[in-house]
């Protein structure tokens, strides 16, 4: 019998088994690749503070309690906004949809929501939402963001995937040096909403704060 | 499975492996217990300052159960009973000894170092694929080694057919490596730059819809290589073991392994449903996950059905009990994931609580009991002391299978209860709650969870006081129990 002479025959049986579990992948997964990348007519993808924002957002691990992905229910388009489409995540790398709502889903609260209203919700969330169960974010305040990784990010997904950043994100120090008063520009336009002494005080000495590259990228979700 | 008097079988790497199984399993559960009390009592969320909040303690908490606890267990149980089912020692080869050494303290290595990555927030923010790139180089390497290993000793066996445990272990191994490798593809930008930046970032190699199909691609199937094949090796070796009963089909495990071969991996795209992912992968998704009831509830009952004409031993042997316990918690497990994996069923417990639930009584019910009640069957042999105490392991099993029972009954009623509230309008169609409404009605449900979650880990505990007792004070056996595990 088959079966026997394979349970014999170890490279034979593992071979099987490879053969076996790629049939799923190969035919789920393969032939839509191209159409499920692509972008939306007219996105852009985001810029640096935004990026370094996203990180922040990985690094406290938001998608743990939030998603990113709006179903198309009246229920949640009435909740959300419309639902979700493809090619608006089209530069997203990571997708972050998360797979749990403890917290409401974020993919459009850009519409709703303000640079004072995160702030506030960030320091301490149940003074803001009665009965909000999410932990205060305050080391988000000191917590300077990394925005030269988010740069290198940037340039590495123009390079490796043709991200239409523009010509001036290069991969050289240089590049980086030239680009880095427009971040800092863009975080005082954030900050100039902020009461947050501290982080007044630090953006205008040049450094980003975790909160103020969170909120340029919240705001950027519509 | 003859008796194995003849040969010496070399334990070392098994007991190494079982020590960090019990490590890690009270590592991660003690973080599960932490946030599932944090959210009934968020207050607990600044024990640790900014490292103590839930969002960073979660991917700890499932990367230790996953790849500290499970995989330690899988490791553990591959290099007891590889030997005795292939019929060869380690030992004999001096070179797979060396190759599992490393492969010891490069895992234990890796394991603490990408843990302590998550607690600073260092993720590629991918479920139970978190680990930036050089802990997925690391966590490769072991992988690697692990089936060299494997091969080494399949290659110098004396028993020429691989049984049915075998199967499973090299199918989690390839399987595993597969979807390992191509979930983590990712460029650091580091290294794609002239060395911009922080060294440890990485961006995914596929975007948007793809990524979270390949994601999830993933994640469903880590846990069918890691939570559902490996075990179901453990216990088509440790039931016969244990009970002295003969597999009740071989037949059936034919079905259900290739079946289970084949089947696992289309289900990943159900985690999509109403997503932007193309329909037909929804339903694919969708329709692969009810066929895998079939070859999930075809390996339980053929071990249910081994027990044939023995059910007396589940009254007088508490290890029996904890593996006919694993094997319906497995057929419950796979009977519900295909139930939240209908269409309209999902719209409801996606995103809710039911999810964690349906996780939890896989987990704890079968992977960990299973896990547990190998370690018990192991020690014995590998320490050559009788069991410390059989109380103590009867006390533990009905402390640990109450505390699965409240918690997935607990996270049913919430998930069902969220899900609701999220879709209900009032007469003139207006939504009916507010988003916050929704999470205080939890309260109650996520404090009996909290409790099932202390309850749980005291039964843990008390297991690896047991294992330590056994291995200290347990009474000196001269000769290895050829069935039935004994105890004091």
């Amino acid at each position: 019998m088959f079966f026997h002479w394979l349970e014999k025959n170890p490279f034979f049986f593992a071979a099987a088994i490879s053969i076996v579990i790629s049939f799923a992948g190969l035919i789920e997964i393969v032939p839509n690749f191209a159409k499920s990348g692509k972008p939306l007519v007219d996105l852009k993808p985001r810029t640096v503070l935004e990026l370094a924002g996203k990180n922040v957002y990985m690094k406290d691990n938001c998608m743990s309690c939030h998603s990113q992905m709006i179903r198309p229910f009246k229920s949640e388009t009435d909740r959300y906004g419309d639902y979700s489409l493809s090619g608006e995540y089209a530069y997203d790398r990571p997708f972050l949809w998360g797979s749990k709502r403890t917290g409401p889903d974020l993919h459009r609260i850009g519409n709703y929501r303000s640079t004072d209203w995160h702030e506030n919700h960030m320091w301490d969330p149940p003074a803001i939402v009665p009965g909000s169960i999410m932990p205060a974010y305050k080391h988000q305040f000191t917590n300077i963001a990394d925005i030269e990784t988010a740069y290198a990010e940037a340039v590495t997904v123009k390079n490796a995937f043709h991200t239409p950043y523009g010509p001036e994100f290069k991969t050289t120090r240089a590049a980086w040096d030239a680009h880095r008063p427009k971040v800092l520009a863009d975080a005082k336009a954030i900050a100039d909403n902020m009461k947050n002494k501290d982080v007044k005080e630090a953006v205008a000495n040049g450094e980003v704060p975790e909160v103020v590259a969170l909120i340029a990228y919240l705001n950027s979700l519509k | 499975m003859q008796s194995n008097a003849a040969l010496e079988y070399d334990y070392s790497l098994a007991k190494k492996f079982t020590f960090l199984t019990i490590l890690f399993g009270i590592l991660g559960m003690v973080v599960g217990t932490l946030i599932a009390a944090q959210m009934a009592f968020p207050e607990l969320n600044y024990l640790l300052g900014e490292y103590g909040t839930f969002s960073r303690l979660r991917p700890v908490h499932t990367n230790t159960v996953v790849f500290g606890f499970t995989v330690s267990g899988i490791f553990a149980t591959w290099f007891y009973l590889g030997q005795r089912v292939l019929k060869v020692s380690i030992a004999e080869s001096k070179f797979l000894m060396v190759i599992g050494n490393i492969q010891f303290w490069l895992y234990f290595v890796v394991a603490l170092a990408a843990t302590v990555s998550l607690l600073f927030g260092v993720s590629s923010s991918k479920e139970y694929a978190q680990y930036e790139w050089p802990f997925d180089l690391g966590v490769v390497v072991v992988w690697v080694l692990w089936g060299i290993g494997m091969m080494g000793l399949i290659g110098i066996r004396r028993e020429k057919a691989l049984y049915i445990s075998v199967w499973y272990y090299l199918a989690c191994f390839l399987g595993v490596a597969m979807l390992y490798l191509f979930n983590n593809m990712a460029i650091p930008t580091y290294f794609a730059t002239e060395g911009l930046g922080s060294i440890l970032h990485s961006v995914s190699m596929y975007s948007g819809t793809n990524d979270a199909l390949v994601q999830w691609w993933y994640g469903h199937n880590a846990v069918a290589f890691g939570f559902t094949v490996p075990i179901v090796g453990m216990i088509y070796y440790f039931l016969p073991k244990e009970s002295g009963q003969a597999i009740y089909s071989y037949k059936l495990s034919l079905l259900s392994f290739w079946g289970l071969m084949f089947v696992y991996l289309w289900a990943g795209s159900h985690h999509l449903l109403w997503s932007t992912v193309p329909d037909w992968m929804q339903t694919m998704g969708s329709a692969f996950s009810v066929v895998l009831i079939l070859p999930s509830w075809g390996s339980a009952i053929n071990m249910l059905l081994t027990m044939k004409g023995e059910w007396n031993q589940l009254t007088d042997n508490p290890l029996i009990k904890f593996m006919v316990l694993a094997s319906t918690f497995y057929m419950l497990s796979t009977i519900e994931g295909p139930i939240q994996a209908i269409r309209s069923v999902n719209a409801i417990a996606h995103f809710t609580d039911w999810i964690p639930g349906h996780v939890h009584d896989g987990t704890l019910g079968w992977v960990t009991f299973m896990i547990m009640a190998a370690i018990f069957h192991m020690s014995p042999r590998m320490f050559k002391r009788e069991i410390y105490s059989k109380k103590l392991m009867e006390a533990q099993f009905w402390l640990q299978t109450v505390a699965v029972v409240l918690y997935f009954t607990s996270m049913w009623i919430a998930g069902i209860t969220q899900g609701m509230m999220w879709r209900a309008v009032d007469e003139y169609g207006n939504l009916m709650y507010s988003f916050i409404d929704t999470v205080t009605v939890l309260h109650p449900y996520y404090t009996i969870r909290a409790l099932s979650g202390v309850m749980y880990l005291t039964g843990f505990i008390m297991f690896a006081y047991n294992i330590y007792k056994t291995m200290t004070s347990g009474r000196v056996l001269t000769e290895e129990p050829q069935f039935r595990t004994p105890m004091a």
